[in-house]
């Protein structure tokens, strides 16, 4: 266990020296405490907010958020280039080019959705009824050990 | 007019000319090098200003791009589009027990998958259909028929089930049906657009090509269909995340096996046109996985049947 502890200690402090700015790229994004999606959460981020990480293990990056909190992300999460545009956000803090800034945020996005939900030709009512059903973690725990299912390696 | 506003106009006409001659040079060639350079060119001319110049090299550059270059936000709208159509065919099945334990399921899936994050999360629906279905909009909106859950016999084939679409989530298949042109168009009108409000005009246009793109993305899903080695491909990483989740992965052979079977005296509709045969996916899949079937676990076994029971008798 105590060697598990300085080798989680080692690679965030290790991430730290090497750290590369990276955008979050998904929403209700949670830091985790250990490499897993079951870890603890110890802190939330906001999408687009920058992080600094460190060098990758296995799809995890040990990460420092802006207040200073240290955790790990999976890849998924992350970007390289700036996903929205927020206050702050400059070629200096992320590394990118002005381009990338310009494009951020842009695209199929909010506005287009508003439009086509205007333009009355989809019904989202679904879609939205679908994607308010919320699984938390400690529910995906429970089903698992009811289940059975050992803890699996990620 | 003056011999000097003459001299003049010919210089932006030129000029104009040589811009759009390196970028169609540039649609041709797939190379933003060349129209950067006519853009700097003109700049330096004086004929078209820095904003100008810089948004031609925006421009050339966003031909460039694919659906790879889409970010998970813009999935995540193109998905949740994809799934509002394809209610229109498929009414969704309001059933909140069964829906959970899907969601349940689902979720406890995901997590092991190479993409566990995408920008709005995985969330699963039922669907009001006989039909042998199941489909994986584009950021995670996965739907799965009351006749696919008609060929699952227990929690561990379901899992096969869900997590097959989840794989198709984690390596982005819908969005590869997005035909090019629309993209190279939408990207075009983007990176154009210096506003960060885009006028109305842009807005249409590029709503336009949305809407192209999630009909693309829909008529795959529903009536064309992934190319084999897509699905063999979905059908690994479906492998992956069962032994990471601790499902048996024989579980996806005898899934295979048992929709076959029901596919063959269905006469080939549903998922039969959109799939390779489920025979020759099963044999596939028998490559990669080993060991016994073990017996499906008495509570696993229980509370599918308490979820899935009612959906599949149809009450």
């Amino acid at each position: 266990m105590k060697i598990r502890i300085l080798a989680v200690l080692f690679a965030i402090s290790a991430g730290a020296v090497f750290a590369t700015p990276m955008s979050i790229q998904v929403r209700n994004c949670r830091v985790r405490a250990t490499p897993s999606q079951l870890g603890a959460v110890i802190a939330s981020v906001e999408y687009g907010a920058v992080v600094q990480a460190g060098a990758p293990q296995k799809g995890w990056y040990p990460v420092t958020t802006a207040d200073g909190k240290t955790g790990w992300l999976h890849e998924s999460a992350l970007s390289r280039k700036p996903v929205a545009i927020r206050a702050g956000t400059t070629n200096a803090n992320t590394g990118v080019s002005s381009d990338e800034i310009a494009l951020a945020g842009k695209g199929f996005n909010e506005q287009v959705e508003a439009k086509v939900r205007r333009d009355g030709k989809l019904d989202y009512t679904w879609v939205d009824r679908m994607s308010a059903f919320s699984i938390g973690g400690d529910q995906i725990m429970k089903f698992r050990t009811q289940g059975h299912l050992p803890g699996g390696a990620q | 007019m003056s011999e000097r506003k003459n001299w003049r106009l010919s210089l932006v006409i030129g000029a104009a000319a040589l811009v759009s001659g390196l970028l169609a040079a540039a649609l041709f060639c797939g190379c933003a090098e060349v129209s950067e350079a006519g853009a700097g060119i003109a700049q330096a001319a004086g004929v078209i200003t820095a904003d100008e110049a810089q948004s031609i090299t925006r421009s050339a550059k966003a031909i460039e791009k694919t659906w790879q270059d889409l970010t998970p936000e813009q999935e995540y709208y193109i998905g949740r589009a994809v799934a509002a159509q394809v209610f229109q065919t498929y009414p969704p099945l309001d059933r909140p027990q069964a829906n959970e334990y899907l969601n349940l399921l689902g979720q406890s899936l995901a997590i092991f998958s190479d993409r566990p994050e995408t920008f709005g999360g995985y969330h699963f629906l039922l669907l009001d259909s006989d039909e042998i279905n199941a489909f994986a909009a584009p950021g995670g909106l996965i739907l799965v028929t009351r006749g696919m859950v008609r060929c699952c016999q227990s929690e561990d084939e379901l899992t096969a089930v869900l997590a097959h679409e989840i794989a198709h989530v984690e390596k982005k298949h819908g969005l590869s049906a997005i035909k090019q042109g629309r993209l190279t168009e939408a990207f075009t009108i983007v990176a154009a657009e210096s506003a960060k409000q885009m006028g109305g005009e842009e807005l249409a246009a590029l709503t336009r090509e949305f809407e192209g793109s999630v009909s693309d993305v829909v008529m795959t899903l529903t009536t064309s269909g992934y190319s084999r080695k897509q699905e063999r491909s979905a059908d690994a990483a479906a492998v992956e995340i069962l032994r990471r989740a601790g499902y048996p992965e024989t579980a996806m052979v005898i899934m295979l096996e048992r929709m076959n079977q029901r596919l063959v005296n269905a006469g080939g509709l549903g998922f039969a046109k959109t799939h390779p045969s489920a025979n020759e996916r099963a044999d596939a899949v028998r490559t990669i996985v080993g060991g016994a079937v073990p017996a499906s676990d008495p509570v696993r076994q229980q509370r599918f049947s308490a979820a899935m029971q009612p959906v599949a008798a149809g009450k």
